[in-house]
């Protein structure tokens, strides 16, 4: 038995899917950015499988973009959760099918 | 990778990240949703040991372990009299069927695919091969990257600061 490219692509595959479903069928706010987060580690994880594992003149810059991609996800949280909390404010919910302004 | 105990802590490692990532659609209460989604993270940082990638695993842990969920607690704290459940939305059907979609896709994608897998052996060390790529050849989007936790944390000041910000004048 051996582990190798296709389990960790696999496995990052599940866990998009997971996150995908978050993002897209939870009521609330806080739920679907936990989807996105899901979302980001699951692509960071299949960064992090293809610099180990596929063929690369420079292997270790597959690791400089998933840092890069952490950078940006900690920035999209913190914008996020203010938003969460500004919405909270303003409307006194944060249940996403409850903000129907632009609704027709 | 073929000793056992790699193979090991991967099959563990898999079935917690992705039963912990189950837990946070299943669980019906929000803070009990983020602890699973600590240990769905905590997982994913054990995957990266397994893939030799240890600067990654730490970073994972400080700023996802650490810092976003810490941020997402504050989230659920700060909206007192929201509401706590995980429900979802008329969405769930359509959500469940796309997300499935797009499992077997990538899934099937990914095993159908003739990687160009090379031999090599796992990496000796990775933080300092990082550092020196991050101001050598990535020092502008390094820069830029700066620049754009910058703008994030005025961001998220200037949104959630009271509406009467003239008490000091």
């Amino acid at each position: 038995m051996s582990v190798d490219l296709d389990h960790y692509l696999i496995v990052g595959a599940i866990l998009f899917s997971v996150g995908l479903y978050l993002a897209l069928a939870k009521r609330n706010f806080v739920g679907v950015l936990m989807g996105i987060e899901l979302m980001f580690n699951a692509v960071n994880l299949t960064f992090v499988a293809f610099s180990r594992f596929v063929q690369s003149p420079n292997p270790l810059d597959g690791h400089v973009f998933v840092v890069f991609v952490i950078t940006v996800a900690a920035a999209e949280a913190a914008t996020a959760l203010a938003l969460a909390v500004l919405l909270y404010r303003v409307r006194n919910t944060i249940n996403v099918d409850r903000i129907d302004l632009l609704k027709w | 990778m073929d000793d056992t105990g790699t193979v090991v802590a991967f099959y563990v490692l898999s079935a917690l990240t992705i039963a912990s990532a189950m837990g946070v659609v299943v669980v019906r209460n929000l803070i009990h949703a983020v602890v699973f989604l600590i240990l769905s993270f905590m997982g994913v940082a054990g995957l990266y040991i397994t893939l030799s990638a240890d600067f990654v695993a730490v970073t994972q842990v400080l700023i996802y372990a650490g810092a976003v969920s810490v941020l997402i607690l504050f989230a659920i704290v700060l909206t007192p009299t929201g509401d706590r459940g995980n429900q979802e939305t008329f969405l769930r059907l359509p959500a469940l069927l796309l997300a499935l979609l797009v499992a077997f896709t990538l899934g099937y994608v990914a095993i159908d695919t003739d990687w160009a897998i090379s031999d090599r052996e796992g990496f000796q060390q990775t933080a300092s091969v990082i550092g020196e790529a991050l101001l050598d050849k990535y020092v502008l989007p390094f820069e830029i990257a700066s620049v754009l936790l910058l703008v994030a944390m005025m961001g998220a000041i200037m949104l959630v600061r009271p509406e009467s910000g003239v008490e000091g004048e």
